[in-house]
């Protein structure tokens, strides 16, 4: 009965019957005018009432968010009833574990709900890799029809995408007022919110695998995603509403940097991952509306008949160009202009956990630090001026392909600031290799195969080779790895101990390194040499006649152990750690303000006011000191003046 | 330490890494070349293989700058047993920072302006160009030849050496598709409503594969063409044989065999002589007919045609509307287009 009072049971509860209500409200006009219910005649089974499951998914969410109880605060702000700001458990009462499946508005459980499903998405995203990666070990193996296959790819890719940007929310959130001094986000309600409706969000992404599933990629190009089966409804609907939570949660992140710094913080005394977040705060509160809204076109165009990207009929003459209507290519232009830009948004939060890390583990200032914050600003205001370098091919005009390859190529100048800054900082170091530390290094390592196979793909008469085939694969799975899986890993380990207090097992962690490291350079490396030698993205099998079966081979079976590492990760942290060490408040003798506070924190992390006073990376300077809490507490001295210099 | 030992032996790692990163470059260079490369059959496959050559150097020397600098610092500035303390206190290096901003800058506009000549060379108009267009649908391929009169090929065949630009377009109601051949290292899309264009002069005779390189439905794995590259002379036997099934002298051969074997002869005679059921045939093509409704008109391809499929909407003067009006039903088109090659033969 108590798990019924749970807010996530309410809210698929009340996302049933807002779905019901849905389904019910178009029928049920249909049929007052005297329409037959279904629009369709020659489909069967739900397809054949597309526009009321479209309506319907839209009410699941309504009905979701009520039911979970992600307004009711807003909901009593308009009749005027008090609302007082809980921070803690919902009810008295209730166990500490059941404030995540409920609204919550303190900003670490949203962090760890974030991050949480983040894992969860990934890990359903990665199944389906290790079932489509199966049938690719060999050529010719055709146990997954076509048909599923198709649907398994987009899912695979839209679901990690959604896991990524429920990872980055999970580090935003969970780290940003942490390290900032702030005892939560500026909009705790809308915090939750946004957290929230990622749920229904995923669970339509995934619903839509079933419903008929999808057949176009993550990309949702039309006429084919306009022609595609019913579940590409539910994969626009889930990506719609994924967005909309990233566009609120940056908002969030934006205000509170701006607003909730502590005394003495200035922006360049912030850590630098508060600058990364920011930046891609920036660009998530600014490109997200460009996908949601593609992708809305297409539902309308399928549902409402608005031709948006529709060429129309054999209408097509120099005189009347779009006479039938829309123009496909202008959907990837829009598509693009958000989801190039989202590749940088998932990327920057981790690199700015490895800036994070490597001076704590090398024992060093940060090299550079102005230099590697502006990088990231840099990144996310160059990565505005080359959505078109993936329609080099596409039919856009000739000439814009020149510049569009000059802009791209300028994003390896910050990107480099940023390898060779953190050199510079391990350089001269007292490096120490725990498993974060490895997770850093070893992003650094895999980020720099996704950096470097970058190029090729930047300049066009490369590109017109290695566009869309297994090449881009591997590129794409090597900056995401080291640009986000790698650094969002390093994090969990970094932060494992001080979110628990309890510590992990170490050398599971190292085991768990040694195993993926070298196994995702095999699969990246496998994937760009199978791409140049015929592998197109995105076939359910290929030919004997290409001779890359073992190259294939090495692939899949690199990508099951790295599936295994991950759930020997998930076995370190979720259940052997329950019994671990206790970690203390600051094992990796960190400078940063949340390793000053006991582990784990306590319900408002800083009782008393941080003060900043010093520089945030001054390993290895005697004395100095980088916060100090005001005015009762005693000054808390920070990882290098308890160590003291050599 | 002091600063100045510091110093010291910073110099002699640097020296020492700047070494290695040296070799490992050299190395992963010369091994980057050596990985097999996939076999190449266009001039234009010559540019893309050259700039992909000199984008493996500098990814072979900036992988080697990394990861030695990366594995030597691990390695010698690791916290040794026993050590505590921190790490030596420098923040940075501004003239360094401005080094490693301004040498990629200028490496990347370098690479900027190379990639905009290589992309001039790759789609240039070339002399002599031959125009094959192609059209995709879900889920194949076809190639008309319009300069060759060859029409609906299913298969690519090209001549070695001759400038190809073929016109691509999907059909209307269709989706995107993508025209790539591997070895011709150049692609692309195929776009309803929107018509695009490829160069490529294939180079190297030899069987080859279009690979339709966008996701577009259930078919898109099988939707594949064949290509093969051969000689001039072997093109134009290739030609010949395609026309031979439809030249005119075929077609009109063919229709001669309708004439009787679809019983046209009992109304329409070739001879010329007068008072058949049907206009004679002969010297029908080209001539002026009277229509019954008053009005007149050229015995041209399409009356010719509208007078099989449809007689009565033209039915010449003096003439019974007894014709059968079903012949769409009973001739395919090529048959049609036989019968009307027969008549143009009648002079």
């Amino acid at each position: 009965m108590r798990v019924l009072k749970l807010g996530l049971v309410q809210g698929v509860f009340g996302g049933i019957l807002g779905w019901l209500f849905g389904f019910a409200l178009v029928i049920g006009s249909r049929l007052l005018l005297g329409l037959p219910a279904q629009w369709n005649p020659n489909l069967t089974g739900l397809a054949a009432y597309e526009p009321a499951v479209v309506v319907a998914g839209i009410f699941f969410v309504v009905g979701f968010m009520i039911g979970v109880g992600a307004v009711s605060d807003w909901l009593k702000w308009a009749r005027g009833i008090d609302t007082p700001f809980n921070h803690g458990a919902r009810i008295p009462g209730t166990s500490e574990l059941a404030r995540y499946f409920n609204v919550d508005y303190s900003h670490k459980v949203i962090g760890i709900q974030y991050a949480i499903t983040g894992v969860l998405l990934l890990g359903v995203g990665g199944t389906l890799a290790m079932i489509f990666r199966l049938q690719l070990a060999q050529p010719e193996l055709n146990f997954v029809p076509p048909d599923v296959f198709n649907t398994m790819i987009s899912a695979h890719g839209m679901i990690m995408i959604g896991g990524i940007l429920l990872g980055v929310g999970g580090m935003s959130n969970y780290l940003v007022p942490l390290m900032i001094g702030a005892n939560d986000m500026a909009f705790p309600r809308l915090n939750a919110f946004a957290y929230w409706i990622n749920v229904p969000g995923a669970l339509l992404l995934c619903v839509a695998m079933v419903i008929g599933g999808w057949n176009t990629g993550w990309t949702g190009y039309p006429p084919l995603s306009a022609q595609a089966p019913l579940g590409v409804q539910y994969f626009f609907l889930g990506v719609f509403f994924i967005g909309l939570s990233s566009i609120l949660g940056s908002l969030n992140i934006i205000v509170t940097t701006m607003t909730m710094r502590s005394p003495g913080m200035s922006l360049f005394r912030m850590p630098v991952f508060v600058w990364s977040a920011f930046a891609t705060a920036i660009i998530q509160l600014t490109a997200t509306q460009f996908i949601g809204l593609s992708f809305l076109m297409v539902l309308v165009q399928r549902i409402l008949g608005m031709g948006f990207f529709d060429p129309g009929g054999p209408v097509w003459s120099e005189v009347d160009k779009w006479a039938g209507g829309g123009n496909p290519i202008l959907f990837q232009h829009m598509f693009w202009f958000y989801s190039h830009p989202a590749v940088y948004l998932f990327v920057l939060p981790g690199l700015g956990i490895i800036s994070e890390l490597l001076p704590v583990f090398a024992r060093k200032p940060l090299f550079g630090y102005k230099w590697i914050a502006m990088s990231s600003m840099a990144i996310a205001l160059v990565g505005f001026l080359v959505w078109a370098h993936h329609m080099f091919v596409s039919g856009m005009s000739n000439y814009l392909r020149v510049p569009f390859m000059m802009s791209t190529l300028l994003v390896a100048v910050p990107t480099g600031v940023k390898f060779f800054s953190w050199l510079g900082t391990l350089w001269g170091g007292r490096i120490e290799f725990k498993t974060p530390m490895l997770f850093a290094l070893g992003a650094i390592s895999v980020f720099l195969i996704g950096g470097l196979t970058g190029p090729p793909l930047g300049t066009v008469a490369t590109d017109l080779n290695l566009t869309d085939t297994y090449y881009v694969v591997g590129h794409f799975h090597a900056t995401m790895f080291g640009g986000f899986i790698f650094p969002f890993l390093a994090a969990l380990y970094y932060w494992f101990p001080k979110a628990t207090g309890r510590m992990y097992n170490e050398r599971l962690g190292q085991l768990h390194f040694w195993l993926m490291t070298p196994a995702f350079w095999v699969m990246s490396l496998g994937q760009i040499f199978v791409g140049m030698h015929g592998m197109r993205r995105r076939i359910a099998t290929y030919e004997v006649g290409l001779d890359i079966g073992t190259a294939q081979m090495m692939v899949t079976i690199a990508g099951f152990v790295i599936f295994i590492s991950v759930l020997i990760m998930m076995f370190n942290l979720f259940v052997l750690a329950r019994r671990g060490q206790r970690a203390g408040a600051n094992p990796w003798r960190s400078r940063g303000l949340e390793w000053q506070v006991p582990s784990p924190m306590p319900e408002m992390t800083y009782a008393a006011t941080p003060v900043v006073v010093g520089e945030p990376y001054d390993y290895g300077k005697p004395g100095s000191i980088y916060v100090q809490f005001a005015p009762a507490a005693p000054a808390l001295h920070t990882g290098a003046s308890i160590t003291g210099g050599d | 330490m002091d600063q100045g030992t510091h110093r010291r032996s910073y110099r002699r790692h640097f020296i020492i890494v700047s070494i290695l990163v040296a070799i490992v470059a050299v190395i992963s260079i010369v091994g980057l070349w050596a990985v097999p490369e996939f076999p190449s059959a266009s001039t234009q496959a010559i540019t893309v293989n050259w700039l992909f050559d000199l984008h493996l150097a500098v990814i072979g020397f900036l992988f080697a700058l990394v990861m030695v600098f990366m594995l030597y610092i691990l390695f010698v500035f690791r916290r040794r047993a026993g050590e505590e303390g921190d790490g030596d206190h420098f923040e940075g290096n501004t003239k360094l920072e401005i080094i490693w901003t301004v040498i990629p800058l200028i490496v990347v506009l370098s690479f900027g302006v190379i990639g905009a000549v290589t992309l001039r060379d790759v789609t240039a108009a070339q002399e002599n160009e031959m125009t094959v267009n192609v059209t995709a649908f879900s889920f194949g391929w076809q190639f008309d030849y319009p300069e060759q009169g060859v029409e609906k090929a299913t298969t690519l065949k090209l001549p070695v050496g001759r400038p190809v630009h073929f016109k691509l377009k999907s059909l209307d109601q269709d989706v995107i598709h993508s025209f790539y051949v591997a070895e011709f290292r150049v692609k692309q899309d195929l776009v309803p409503g929107v018509p695009t264009e490829l160069r490529v002069t294939p180079n190297v005779e030899g069987a080859y594969r279009v690979r339709c390189n966008e996701l577009c439905g259930t078919g898109h794995t099988n939707m594949l063409a064949d290509v093969t590259v051969v000689s001039q002379a072997d093109f134009d036997a290739w030609v010949a044989e395609q026309k031979a099934a439809v030249s005119p002298e075929r077609l009109a051969a063919m229709g001669q065999e309708l004439h009787a074997s679809q019983g046209c002869i009992a109304c329409h005679n070739v001879t010329g002589e007068p008072g058949g059921v049907g206009p004679t045939w002969k010297g029908l093509y080209g001539s002026e007919r009277q229509f019954a409704d008053g009005t007149s008109g050229v015995a041209d391809e399409e009356y010719l045609r509208t007078s099989i499929l449809a007689s009565q909407e033209r039915l010449v003067a003096g003439y019974a509307a007894v014709m059968p009006q079903n012949y769409a039903d009973v001739l395919s088109d090529q048959q049609v287009a036989a019968l009307i090659e027969y008549i143009k033969t009648l002079k």
